[in-house]
Protein backbone atom coordinates (compact mmCIF):
# COMPACT_ATOMS: atom_id res chain seq x y z
CA UNK A 1 0.00 0.00 0.00
CA UNK A 2 1.66 3.56 -1.04
CA UNK A 3 0.79 6.10 1.35
CA UNK A 4 2.53 9.20 -0.86
CA UNK A 5 1.99 12.86 -0.18
CA UNK A 6 -0.89 13.77 -2.40
CA UNK A 7 -0.29 17.36 -3.05
CA UNK A 8 -0.96 19.15 -6.63
CA UNK A 9 0.88 17.77 -8.87
CA UNK A 10 2.63 19.34 -12.10
CA UNK A 11 4.80 17.60 -14.60
CA UNK A 12 7.25 20.85 -14.32
CA UNK A 13 7.35 20.39 -10.31
CA UNK A 14 7.76 16.94 -10.97
CA UNK A 15 10.76 17.08 -14.03
CA UNK A 16 11.91 20.25 -12.26
CA UNK A 17 12.60 18.04 -8.81
CA UNK A 18 14.64 15.27 -10.29
CA UNK A 19 17.07 15.24 -12.35
CA UNK A 20 18.35 12.45 -15.23
CA UNK A 21 18.27 8.76 -13.42
CA UNK A 22 21.82 7.53 -13.68
CA UNK A 23 20.65 5.12 -16.41
CA UNK A 24 23.97 3.26 -16.71
CA UNK A 25 24.58 2.13 -13.54
CA UNK A 26 24.58 -1.56 -12.09
CA UNK A 27 21.60 -3.82 -11.41
CA UNK A 28 21.47 -3.42 -7.70
CA UNK A 29 19.30 -5.56 -5.36
CA UNK A 30 16.21 -3.94 -5.53
CA UNK A 31 14.38 -2.83 -3.19
CA UNK A 32 12.31 -5.57 -1.96
CA UNK A 33 8.61 -5.05 -3.43
CA UNK A 34 6.36 -7.74 -4.78
CA UNK A 35 7.80 -10.31 -6.83
CA UNK A 36 8.70 -9.48 -9.99
CA UNK A 37 7.50 -13.36 -11.01
CA UNK A 38 3.78 -13.99 -10.77
CA UNK A 39 3.40 -15.73 -6.92
CA UNK A 40 0.98 -18.37 -8.18
CA UNK A 41 0.91 -20.78 -10.19
CA UNK A 42 0.19 -24.38 -10.40
CA UNK A 43 3.99 -25.36 -11.88
CA UNK A 44 4.99 -23.79 -8.52
CA UNK A 45 2.57 -25.41 -6.44
CA UNK A 46 3.54 -28.93 -8.12
CA UNK A 47 7.41 -28.39 -7.42
CA UNK A 48 6.47 -27.54 -4.01
CA UNK A 49 4.69 -31.02 -3.44
CA UNK A 50 7.67 -32.41 -5.25
CA UNK A 51 10.28 -30.95 -3.25
CA UNK A 52 8.44 -31.87 -0.24
CA UNK A 53 8.07 -35.44 -1.06
CA UNK A 54 11.97 -35.86 -1.74
CA UNK A 55 12.54 -34.03 1.31
CA UNK A 56 10.32 -36.63 3.39
CA UNK A 57 12.14 -39.68 1.88
CA UNK A 58 15.21 -37.97 2.29
CA UNK A 59 14.87 -37.04 5.94
CA UNK A 60 13.12 -40.50 6.46
CA UNK A 61 16.05 -42.04 5.08
CA UNK A 62 18.96 -40.06 6.96
CA UNK A 63 16.77 -40.52 10.13
CA UNK A 64 17.05 -44.70 8.97
CA UNK A 65 21.14 -44.33 8.52
CA UNK A 66 21.23 -42.81 11.89
CA UNK A 67 19.04 -45.22 13.42
CA UNK A 68 21.48 -48.42 11.77
CA UNK A 69 24.36 -46.16 13.05
CA UNK A 70 23.71 -45.41 16.40
CA UNK A 71 22.89 -49.04 16.57
CA UNK A 72 25.93 -50.96 15.15
CA UNK A 73 27.74 -48.21 17.23
CA UNK A 74 26.08 -49.91 20.08
CA UNK A 75 26.25 -53.44 19.21
CA UNK A 76 29.75 -53.40 18.47
CA UNK A 77 30.95 -51.55 21.35
CA UNK A 78 29.03 -54.56 23.51
CA UNK A 79 30.64 -56.88 21.45
CA UNK A 80 33.77 -55.54 21.69
CA UNK A 81 33.73 -55.55 25.41
CA UNK A 82 32.97 -59.35 25.40
CA UNK A 83 34.77 -62.65 24.31
CA UNK A 84 33.81 -66.70 24.68
CA UNK A 85 36.05 -69.74 25.35
CA UNK A 86 34.97 -72.53 23.94
CA UNK A 87 35.88 -75.70 25.88
CA UNK A 88 35.02 -78.74 23.48
CA UNK A 89 34.16 -82.11 24.80
CA UNK A 90 36.91 -84.52 23.88
CA UNK A 91 37.09 -88.26 24.51
CA UNK A 92 39.44 -88.91 27.12
CA UNK A 93 39.19 -85.75 28.57
CA UNK A 94 37.33 -84.01 31.46
CA UNK A 95 35.70 -81.11 30.11
CA UNK A 96 34.20 -80.20 33.73
CA UNK A 97 38.12 -79.79 34.93
CA UNK A 98 39.35 -78.21 31.71
CA UNK A 99 36.13 -75.07 32.03
CA UNK A 100 37.18 -74.81 35.73
CA UNK A 101 41.04 -74.28 34.28
CA UNK A 102 40.32 -72.40 31.51
CA UNK A 103 38.12 -70.04 34.01
CA UNK A 104 40.77 -69.66 36.05
CA UNK A 105 43.30 -68.55 34.05
CA UNK A 106 40.63 -65.99 32.25
CA UNK A 107 40.25 -64.76 35.69
CA UNK A 108 43.96 -64.47 36.81
CA UNK A 109 44.33 -62.50 32.63
CA UNK A 110 45.13 -59.19 32.85
CA UNK A 111 42.08 -56.46 31.43
CA UNK A 112 39.53 -59.25 32.59
CA UNK A 113 36.16 -58.24 34.15
CA UNK A 114 34.53 -60.47 34.89
CA UNK A 115 34.47 -64.63 34.38
CA UNK A 116 31.27 -66.44 34.24
CA UNK A 117 30.92 -70.22 33.07
CA UNK A 118 27.61 -71.66 31.58
CA UNK A 119 27.06 -74.43 34.04
CA UNK A 120 26.20 -77.53 31.91
CA UNK A 121 22.15 -77.09 33.26
CA UNK A 122 22.28 -72.89 31.93
CA UNK A 123 23.74 -74.93 28.67
CA UNK A 124 20.75 -77.27 28.31
CA UNK A 125 18.30 -74.70 29.42
CA UNK A 126 19.74 -72.73 26.42
CA UNK A 127 19.22 -75.19 23.99
CA UNK A 128 16.35 -76.46 25.10
CA UNK A 129 14.18 -74.27 22.30
CA UNK A 130 16.09 -76.17 19.95
CA UNK A 131 16.64 -79.51 21.02
CA UNK A 132 13.12 -79.94 23.20
CA UNK A 133 13.46 -81.56 26.31
CA UNK A 134 14.04 -84.51 28.13
CA UNK A 135 17.04 -84.73 26.27
CA UNK A 136 20.15 -85.94 27.92
CA UNK A 137 22.61 -82.78 27.22
CA UNK A 138 25.50 -85.03 28.81
CA UNK A 139 24.82 -87.94 26.13
CA UNK A 140 25.66 -84.97 23.39
CA UNK A 141 29.22 -83.85 22.50
CA UNK A 142 27.70 -80.13 23.29
CA UNK A 143 30.54 -77.51 24.00
CA UNK A 144 30.68 -75.61 27.03
CA UNK A 145 30.89 -71.72 26.91
CA UNK A 146 32.66 -69.48 29.33
CA UNK A 147 31.31 -65.64 28.67
CA UNK A 148 34.57 -63.29 29.88
CA UNK A 149 33.73 -59.77 30.15
CA UNK A 150 36.57 -57.14 29.59
CA UNK A 151 37.43 -54.38 31.08
CA UNK A 152 36.13 -50.92 30.03
CA UNK A 153 39.52 -49.03 31.11
CA UNK A 154 41.78 -51.00 29.72
CA UNK A 155 42.96 -52.92 26.70
CA UNK A 156 43.26 -56.79 26.55
CA UNK A 157 45.82 -58.81 24.68
CA UNK A 158 43.62 -61.24 23.27
CA UNK A 159 47.03 -63.20 21.49
CA UNK A 160 48.36 -63.12 24.48
CA UNK A 161 45.20 -64.57 26.47
CA UNK A 162 44.75 -67.37 23.39
CA UNK A 163 48.78 -68.09 24.21
CA UNK A 164 47.55 -68.51 28.04
CA UNK A 165 44.85 -70.90 27.09
CA UNK A 166 47.24 -72.71 25.04
CA UNK A 167 47.24 -74.93 28.36
CA UNK A 168 43.76 -75.76 28.36
CA UNK A 169 43.93 -78.17 24.27
CA UNK A 170 40.36 -77.80 24.08
CA UNK A 171 39.29 -73.94 24.81
CA UNK A 172 39.48 -71.52 21.67
CA UNK A 173 38.63 -67.94 21.96
CA UNK A 174 36.14 -66.26 20.20
CA UNK A 175 36.64 -62.47 20.40
CA UNK A 176 33.51 -61.64 18.27
CA UNK A 177 36.47 -60.33 15.60
CA UNK A 178 34.67 -62.05 12.69
CA UNK A 179 31.23 -60.36 13.69
CA UNK A 180 32.64 -57.31 14.72
CA UNK A 181 33.85 -57.50 11.12
CA UNK A 182 30.70 -57.85 9.91
CA UNK A 183 28.52 -55.58 11.34
CA UNK A 184 30.66 -52.49 10.65
CA UNK A 185 30.88 -53.64 6.97
CA UNK A 186 27.28 -54.18 6.92
CA UNK A 187 26.45 -50.55 8.95
CA UNK A 188 28.83 -49.13 6.41
CA UNK A 189 26.87 -50.47 3.43
CA UNK A 190 23.77 -48.84 4.74
CA UNK A 191 25.06 -46.25 5.63
CA UNK A 192 26.34 -45.68 1.71
CA UNK A 193 23.11 -46.63 0.32
CA UNK A 194 21.28 -44.53 2.37
CA UNK A 195 23.71 -41.66 0.65
CA UNK A 196 23.24 -42.38 -2.61
CA UNK A 197 19.45 -42.72 -1.93
CA UNK A 198 19.81 -38.88 -0.53
CA UNK A 199 22.36 -37.78 -3.34
CA UNK A 200 19.98 -39.00 -6.21
CA UNK A 201 16.76 -37.78 -4.61
CA UNK A 202 18.50 -34.05 -4.14
CA UNK A 203 19.68 -34.95 -7.86
CA UNK A 204 16.07 -35.55 -8.75
CA UNK A 205 15.00 -32.60 -7.39
CA UNK A 206 17.14 -30.09 -9.20
CA UNK A 207 15.68 -32.19 -12.37
CA UNK A 208 12.36 -30.92 -11.62
CA UNK A 209 13.59 -27.78 -10.30
CA UNK A 210 15.02 -27.52 -14.16
CA UNK A 211 11.45 -28.14 -15.72
CA UNK A 212 9.96 -26.24 -13.49
CA UNK A 213 12.12 -23.35 -14.46
CA UNK A 214 11.70 -23.62 -18.01
CA UNK A 215 8.11 -23.97 -17.86
CA UNK A 216 7.76 -20.79 -15.67
CA UNK A 217 10.31 -18.48 -18.25
CA UNK A 218 8.12 -19.46 -20.91
CA UNK A 219 5.00 -19.55 -19.19
CA UNK A 220 6.08 -15.66 -18.10
CA UNK A 221 7.67 -14.81 -20.97
CA UNK A 222 5.79 -11.41 -21.24
CA UNK A 223 6.96 -10.33 -17.89
CA UNK A 224 11.03 -11.61 -18.98
CA UNK A 225 10.37 -9.34 -22.08
CA UNK A 226 8.82 -6.33 -20.00
CA UNK A 227 12.03 -6.75 -17.62
CA UNK A 228 14.34 -6.78 -20.33
CA UNK A 229 12.49 -3.60 -22.14
CA UNK A 230 12.98 -2.09 -19.05
CA UNK A 231 16.65 -2.45 -19.11
CA UNK A 232 16.92 -5.45 -16.57
CA UNK A 233 19.95 -7.46 -17.40
CA UNK A 234 19.69 -11.24 -17.53
CA UNK A 235 21.20 -11.82 -14.11
CA UNK A 236 18.90 -9.17 -12.44
CA UNK A 237 16.11 -11.36 -14.09
CA UNK A 238 17.71 -14.77 -12.84
CA UNK A 239 17.98 -13.03 -9.20
CA UNK A 240 13.76 -12.99 -9.47
CA UNK A 241 12.98 -15.93 -10.48
CA UNK A 242 15.55 -17.43 -8.05
CA UNK A 243 14.21 -15.27 -5.36
CA UNK A 244 10.89 -17.06 -6.23
CA UNK A 245 12.03 -20.66 -6.18
CA UNK A 246 13.97 -20.40 -3.36
CA UNK A 247 10.79 -19.28 -1.48
CA UNK A 248 8.79 -22.23 -2.83
CA UNK A 249 11.61 -24.64 -2.41
CA UNK A 250 12.15 -23.43 1.43
CA UNK A 251 8.57 -23.62 2.36
CA UNK A 252 8.14 -27.72 0.45
CA UNK A 253 11.69 -28.47 2.36
CA UNK A 254 10.66 -27.64 5.61
CA UNK A 255 7.25 -28.94 5.17
CA UNK A 256 8.88 -32.66 4.33
CA UNK A 257 11.47 -32.12 6.91
CA UNK A 258 8.82 -31.67 9.40
CA UNK A 259 6.73 -34.54 7.95
CA UNK A 260 9.75 -36.90 8.36
CA UNK A 261 10.21 -35.60 11.71
CA UNK A 262 6.69 -36.48 12.67
CA UNK A 263 6.61 -39.61 11.13
CA UNK A 264 9.70 -41.03 12.87
CA UNK A 265 8.56 -39.63 16.11
CA UNK A 266 5.14 -41.91 15.69
CA UNK A 267 7.22 -44.95 15.03
CA UNK A 268 8.91 -44.28 18.41
CA UNK A 269 6.24 -43.54 19.66
CA UNK A 270 4.37 -46.89 17.93
CA UNK A 271 7.57 -48.81 19.05
CA UNK A 272 7.44 -48.06 23.02
CA UNK A 273 3.61 -49.05 22.84
CA UNK A 274 5.21 -52.39 21.43
CA UNK A 275 8.19 -52.51 23.89
CA UNK A 276 6.93 -55.14 26.33
CA UNK A 277 5.33 -57.57 22.79
CA UNK A 278 7.82 -60.00 21.46
CA UNK A 279 8.18 -58.43 18.20
CA UNK A 280 8.86 -55.00 19.68
CA UNK A 281 11.79 -56.34 21.72
CA UNK A 282 13.06 -57.79 18.63
CA UNK A 283 12.75 -54.27 16.95
CA UNK A 284 14.75 -52.83 20.22
CA UNK A 285 17.02 -55.24 20.32
CA UNK A 286 17.37 -54.16 16.55
CA UNK A 287 17.11 -50.42 16.36
CA UNK A 288 17.71 -49.49 19.62
CA UNK A 289 14.88 -47.07 21.33
CA UNK A 290 13.56 -46.02 17.75
CA UNK A 291 14.79 -42.27 18.40
CA UNK A 292 17.10 -40.02 16.38
CA UNK A 293 20.16 -38.41 18.16
CA UNK A 294 21.35 -34.97 17.54
CA UNK A 295 23.45 -35.98 14.48
CA UNK A 296 20.09 -37.40 12.87
CA UNK A 297 18.19 -34.22 13.25
CA UNK A 298 21.31 -32.27 12.17
CA UNK A 299 21.08 -34.49 9.13
CA UNK A 300 17.73 -33.49 8.55
CA UNK A 301 17.86 -29.65 9.03
CA UNK A 302 21.31 -30.22 6.71
CA UNK A 303 18.90 -31.53 4.02
CA UNK A 304 16.61 -29.07 4.20
CA UNK A 305 19.40 -26.56 3.32
CA UNK A 306 21.33 -28.61 0.63
CA UNK A 307 17.71 -28.90 -1.22
CA UNK A 308 16.76 -25.29 -0.86
CA UNK A 309 20.16 -24.05 -1.61
CA UNK A 310 19.81 -26.86 -4.60
CA UNK A 311 17.01 -25.63 -5.84
CA UNK A 312 18.07 -22.24 -5.61
CA UNK A 313 21.10 -22.16 -7.88
CA UNK A 314 19.94 -25.11 -10.09
CA UNK A 315 16.75 -22.38 -11.04
CA UNK A 316 19.28 -19.29 -11.60
CA UNK A 317 21.52 -21.53 -13.81
CA UNK A 318 18.18 -22.62 -15.48
CA UNK A 319 16.98 -19.49 -15.91
CA UNK A 320 20.22 -17.80 -17.55
CA UNK A 321 20.60 -20.76 -19.78
CA UNK A 322 16.90 -20.02 -20.74
CA UNK A 323 18.07 -16.31 -21.14
CA UNK A 324 20.69 -16.74 -23.08
CA UNK A 325 18.69 -18.45 -25.77
CA UNK A 326 16.09 -15.68 -25.77
CA UNK A 327 17.06 -12.62 -28.38
CA UNK B 1 21.65 10.48 -30.88
CA UNK B 2 20.32 7.99 -33.53
CA UNK B 3 21.74 7.04 -36.91
CA UNK B 4 20.36 4.44 -38.87
CA UNK B 5 22.54 4.06 -42.25
CA UNK B 6 21.57 2.06 -44.70
CA UNK B 7 19.62 -0.10 -42.74
CA UNK B 8 17.45 -2.90 -44.10
CA UNK B 9 15.75 -5.87 -42.48
CA UNK B 10 14.36 -8.66 -42.94
CA UNK B 11 12.68 -11.47 -40.90
CA UNK B 12 14.50 -14.71 -41.60
CA UNK B 13 14.24 -15.49 -44.96
CA UNK B 14 11.56 -13.47 -46.08
CA UNK B 15 11.24 -10.31 -47.87
CA UNK B 16 12.91 -6.54 -46.92
CA UNK B 17 10.12 -4.89 -44.45
CA UNK B 18 12.78 -2.11 -44.24
CA UNK B 19 14.64 -0.55 -46.95
CA UNK B 20 17.98 1.16 -47.33
CA UNK B 21 17.18 3.42 -44.19
CA UNK B 22 19.12 6.30 -44.11
CA UNK B 23 17.81 9.34 -41.04
CA UNK B 24 18.34 10.07 -37.47
CA UNK B 25 17.06 10.91 -34.49
CA UNK B 26 18.54 14.41 -32.05
CA UNK B 27 18.58 15.02 -28.93
CA UNK B 28 16.03 17.37 -27.66
CA UNK B 29 14.19 16.52 -31.09
CA UNK B 30 10.24 15.57 -31.77
CA UNK B 31 8.86 13.38 -34.33
CA UNK B 32 6.02 11.61 -35.55
CA UNK B 33 5.88 8.19 -37.63
CA UNK B 34 3.37 7.68 -39.34
CA UNK B 35 1.96 5.11 -42.46
CA UNK B 36 -0.25 2.85 -43.68
CA UNK B 37 -0.67 -0.76 -41.64
CA UNK B 38 2.13 -3.31 -42.21
CA UNK B 39 4.17 0.01 -43.77
CA UNK B 40 7.15 -1.35 -41.48
CA UNK B 41 6.40 1.23 -38.10
CA UNK B 42 6.75 -1.32 -35.71
CA UNK B 43 9.86 -3.06 -37.43
CA UNK B 44 11.18 0.16 -37.01
CA UNK B 45 10.15 1.02 -33.80
CA UNK B 46 11.47 -2.74 -32.42
CA UNK B 47 14.87 -1.19 -34.38
CA UNK B 48 14.85 1.54 -32.30
CA UNK B 49 14.25 -0.06 -29.03
CA UNK B 50 16.91 -2.34 -29.63
CA UNK B 51 14.20 -5.59 -29.65
CA UNK B 52 15.44 -6.17 -33.00
CA UNK B 53 19.11 -5.53 -34.70
CA UNK B 54 19.65 -4.56 -38.70
CA UNK B 55 20.22 -7.65 -40.88
CA UNK B 56 22.32 -5.03 -43.12
CA UNK B 57 23.62 -1.14 -42.92
CA UNK B 58 24.41 0.62 -39.87
CA UNK B 59 22.25 1.35 -36.43
CA UNK B 60 24.28 3.46 -34.27
CA UNK B 61 22.24 4.47 -30.88
CA UNK B 62 23.94 6.58 -28.15
CA UNK B 63 26.80 6.59 -30.30
CA UNK B 64 27.18 2.30 -30.34
CA UNK B 65 26.86 0.49 -32.89
CA UNK B 66 24.25 -2.07 -31.91
CA UNK B 67 25.36 -4.97 -33.82
CA UNK B 68 28.57 -5.05 -31.64
CA UNK B 69 26.87 -5.06 -28.27
CA UNK B 70 26.12 -8.06 -26.11
CA UNK B 71 22.89 -8.41 -24.57
CA UNK B 72 23.99 -7.21 -21.17
CA UNK B 73 24.81 -3.72 -23.08
CA UNK B 74 21.73 -3.93 -25.03
CA UNK B 75 20.21 -3.73 -21.79
CA UNK B 76 21.88 -0.94 -20.63
CA UNK B 77 21.27 0.99 -22.95
CA UNK B 78 17.56 0.82 -22.94
CA UNK B 79 17.63 2.55 -19.94
CA UNK B 80 17.83 5.62 -21.47
CA UNK B 81 14.88 4.50 -23.63
CA UNK B 82 11.07 5.05 -22.70
CA UNK B 83 9.12 2.95 -24.45
CA UNK B 84 5.19 3.20 -24.87
CA UNK B 85 4.01 -0.12 -26.08
CA UNK B 86 0.13 0.24 -28.35
CA UNK B 87 -0.76 -3.29 -25.98
CA UNK B 88 0.70 -1.45 -22.92
CA UNK B 89 2.86 -4.48 -21.65
CA UNK B 90 1.71 -3.70 -17.80
CA UNK B 91 2.36 -6.48 -15.55
CA UNK B 92 -0.95 -7.65 -14.35
CA UNK B 93 0.19 -9.08 -11.13
CA UNK B 94 1.86 -5.64 -10.11
CA UNK B 95 -0.31 -2.50 -8.92
CA UNK B 96 -0.47 0.46 -11.37
CA UNK B 97 2.38 1.91 -8.80
CA UNK B 98 4.97 -0.95 -8.78
CA UNK B 99 4.23 -0.99 -12.96
CA UNK B 100 5.00 2.79 -12.80
CA UNK B 101 8.51 2.33 -10.51
CA UNK B 102 9.41 -1.30 -12.11
CA UNK B 103 12.06 0.49 -14.07
CA UNK B 104 13.44 1.96 -11.36
CA UNK B 105 13.67 -0.85 -9.15
CA UNK B 106 15.48 -2.50 -12.06
CA UNK B 107 18.44 0.33 -11.66
CA UNK B 108 18.61 -1.10 -7.71
CA UNK B 109 17.13 2.14 -6.59
CA UNK B 110 15.16 1.65 -2.73
CA UNK B 111 11.63 2.41 -2.27
CA UNK B 112 12.51 5.42 -0.28
CA UNK B 113 13.86 7.13 -2.56
CA UNK B 114 11.02 6.83 -5.62
CA UNK B 115 7.99 6.62 -3.85
CA UNK B 116 6.81 10.60 -3.49
CA UNK B 117 8.21 10.91 -7.17
CA UNK B 118 6.11 8.22 -8.65
CA UNK B 119 3.02 8.82 -6.61
CA UNK B 120 3.51 12.49 -8.44
CA UNK B 121 3.46 11.50 -11.81
CA UNK B 122 0.74 9.52 -11.31
CA UNK B 123 -1.16 12.11 -9.79
CA UNK B 124 -0.18 14.17 -12.80
CA UNK B 125 -1.36 11.46 -15.55
CA UNK B 126 -4.91 11.06 -13.61
CA UNK B 127 -4.44 7.82 -11.44
CA UNK B 128 -3.74 8.90 -8.63
CA UNK B 129 -6.68 7.33 -7.46
CA UNK B 130 -5.63 4.17 -8.95
CA UNK B 131 -2.49 3.56 -7.51
CA UNK B 132 -3.12 0.34 -5.60
CA UNK B 133 -5.32 -1.26 -8.56
CA UNK B 134 -4.00 -3.89 -10.57
CA UNK B 135 -4.40 -3.39 -14.35
CA UNK B 136 -6.92 -5.86 -15.45
CA UNK B 137 -9.54 -3.70 -13.49
CA UNK B 138 -8.12 -0.63 -15.28
CA UNK B 139 -10.11 0.95 -18.35
CA UNK B 140 -7.88 0.97 -21.61
CA UNK B 141 -7.29 4.96 -21.13
CA UNK B 142 -5.88 4.83 -17.54
CA UNK B 143 -3.90 1.45 -18.41
CA UNK B 144 -1.94 3.56 -21.71
CA UNK B 145 -1.67 6.32 -19.09
CA UNK B 146 -0.05 3.98 -16.50
CA UNK B 147 2.20 2.58 -19.80
CA UNK B 148 3.24 6.23 -20.29
CA UNK B 149 4.08 6.78 -16.97
CA UNK B 150 6.22 3.80 -16.56
CA UNK B 151 7.93 4.94 -19.89
CA UNK B 152 8.96 8.68 -18.45
CA UNK B 153 9.44 7.54 -15.05
CA UNK B 154 13.53 7.66 -15.89
CA UNK B 155 13.08 10.58 -17.49
CA UNK B 156 14.89 8.68 -20.61
CA UNK B 157 16.75 10.62 -23.13
CA UNK B 158 14.59 9.10 -26.26
CA UNK B 159 10.94 8.36 -25.52
CA UNK B 160 9.24 6.20 -28.22
CA UNK B 161 5.61 5.83 -28.11
CA UNK B 162 3.24 3.55 -30.45
CA UNK B 163 -0.23 4.84 -30.76
CA UNK B 164 0.06 6.55 -27.34
CA UNK B 165 -3.29 8.13 -27.66
CA UNK B 166 -5.34 5.31 -29.24
CA UNK B 167 -7.31 4.05 -26.41
CA UNK B 168 -8.01 7.29 -25.44
CA UNK B 169 -10.57 10.43 -25.31
CA UNK B 170 -9.55 13.53 -27.19
CA UNK B 171 -9.00 15.88 -24.11
CA UNK B 172 -7.04 12.96 -22.40
CA UNK B 173 -4.73 12.68 -25.40
CA UNK B 174 -4.12 16.69 -25.97
CA UNK B 175 -3.24 16.34 -21.68
CA UNK B 176 -0.81 13.43 -23.29
CA UNK B 177 0.77 15.02 -25.97
CA UNK B 178 1.44 17.68 -23.62
CA UNK B 179 3.00 15.75 -21.53
CA UNK B 180 5.42 14.34 -23.93
CA UNK B 181 5.90 18.34 -25.16
CA UNK B 182 7.09 19.00 -21.76
CA UNK B 183 9.29 15.95 -21.54
CA UNK B 184 10.47 16.64 -24.93
CA UNK B 185 11.49 20.64 -23.32
CA UNK B 186 13.42 18.81 -20.53
CA UNK B 187 16.10 17.42 -23.37
CA UNK B 188 14.28 13.78 -24.09
CA UNK B 189 13.95 13.37 -27.77
CA UNK B 190 10.06 12.16 -28.40
CA UNK B 191 8.88 9.63 -30.93
CA UNK B 192 5.59 8.77 -31.58
CA UNK B 193 4.21 6.45 -34.08
CA UNK B 194 0.30 6.85 -34.71
CA UNK B 195 -2.23 6.47 -37.36
CA UNK B 196 -4.10 9.78 -35.74
CA UNK B 197 -3.13 12.72 -37.70
CA UNK B 198 -4.80 15.36 -35.99
CA UNK B 199 -1.70 15.03 -33.26
CA UNK B 200 0.66 16.27 -36.74
CA UNK B 201 -1.56 19.62 -36.11
CA UNK B 202 -1.20 20.16 -32.54
CA UNK B 203 3.13 20.05 -32.16
CA UNK B 204 5.36 21.45 -34.68
CA UNK B 205 7.67 18.54 -35.39
CA UNK B 206 9.40 16.06 -37.85
CA UNK B 207 7.32 13.83 -39.94
CA UNK B 208 8.83 10.41 -40.51
CA UNK B 209 6.59 8.56 -43.07
CA UNK B 210 7.12 5.34 -44.03
CA UNK B 211 5.87 3.14 -46.91
CA UNK B 212 6.64 -0.34 -48.28
CA UNK B 213 9.65 -0.45 -46.04
CA UNK B 214 11.01 3.28 -47.39
CA UNK B 215 10.81 6.23 -45.30
CA UNK B 216 10.74 10.02 -46.32
CA UNK B 217 11.48 12.46 -43.63
CA UNK B 218 9.73 15.97 -43.69
CA UNK B 219 11.31 18.65 -41.81
CA UNK B 220 8.65 20.86 -40.27
CA UNK B 221 10.74 24.22 -41.47
CA UNK B 222 13.27 22.55 -44.11
CA UNK B 223 10.61 20.69 -46.26
CA UNK B 224 10.93 17.14 -47.53
CA UNK B 225 14.60 16.12 -47.35
CA UNK B 226 14.62 12.29 -47.35
CA UNK B 227 17.30 11.91 -44.55
CA UNK B 228 18.83 13.28 -41.47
Amino acid sequence: MVTGTRRSASLQHWVAAQGRDGAGQADARPGRGASLVPPSSIAGRALMVIIAIMTFLGSLTVGGVDLVRTAAADWTSSIVREATIQVRPVAGRDVAADVTRATEIAVRFPGVADVAPYTAEETRRMLEPWLGTGLGAEDLPIPRLIVVKLADDRRTDMEAFRRALAEVPTASLDDHRQWFDRLRAMARAVIVVGLVIVALMIAATGLSVVFATRAAVETNRPVVEVLHFVGARDAFIAGEFQRHFLWLALKGAVAGGLAALGAIMASGLIAARWRATAGGDQIEALFGSFALGSTGYAGIVVLVLLVTGVAAVTCRLTVMRTLAAID
Amino acid sequence: MVRFENVGLRYGLGPEVLRDLTFGIEPHSFQFLTGPSGAGKTSLLKLLFLSLRPTRGTLTVFDHDTSHLTKDELSVLRRRIGIVFQDFRLLDHLTTYENVALPLRVLGKEEASYRSEVVDLLEWVGLGERIDAYPPILSGGEKQRAAIARAVIVRPEMLLADEPTGNVDPPLAKRLLRLFVELNRTGTAVLIATHDLSLLDQVEARHLFIRDGGLTVTDPHGGEDGGW
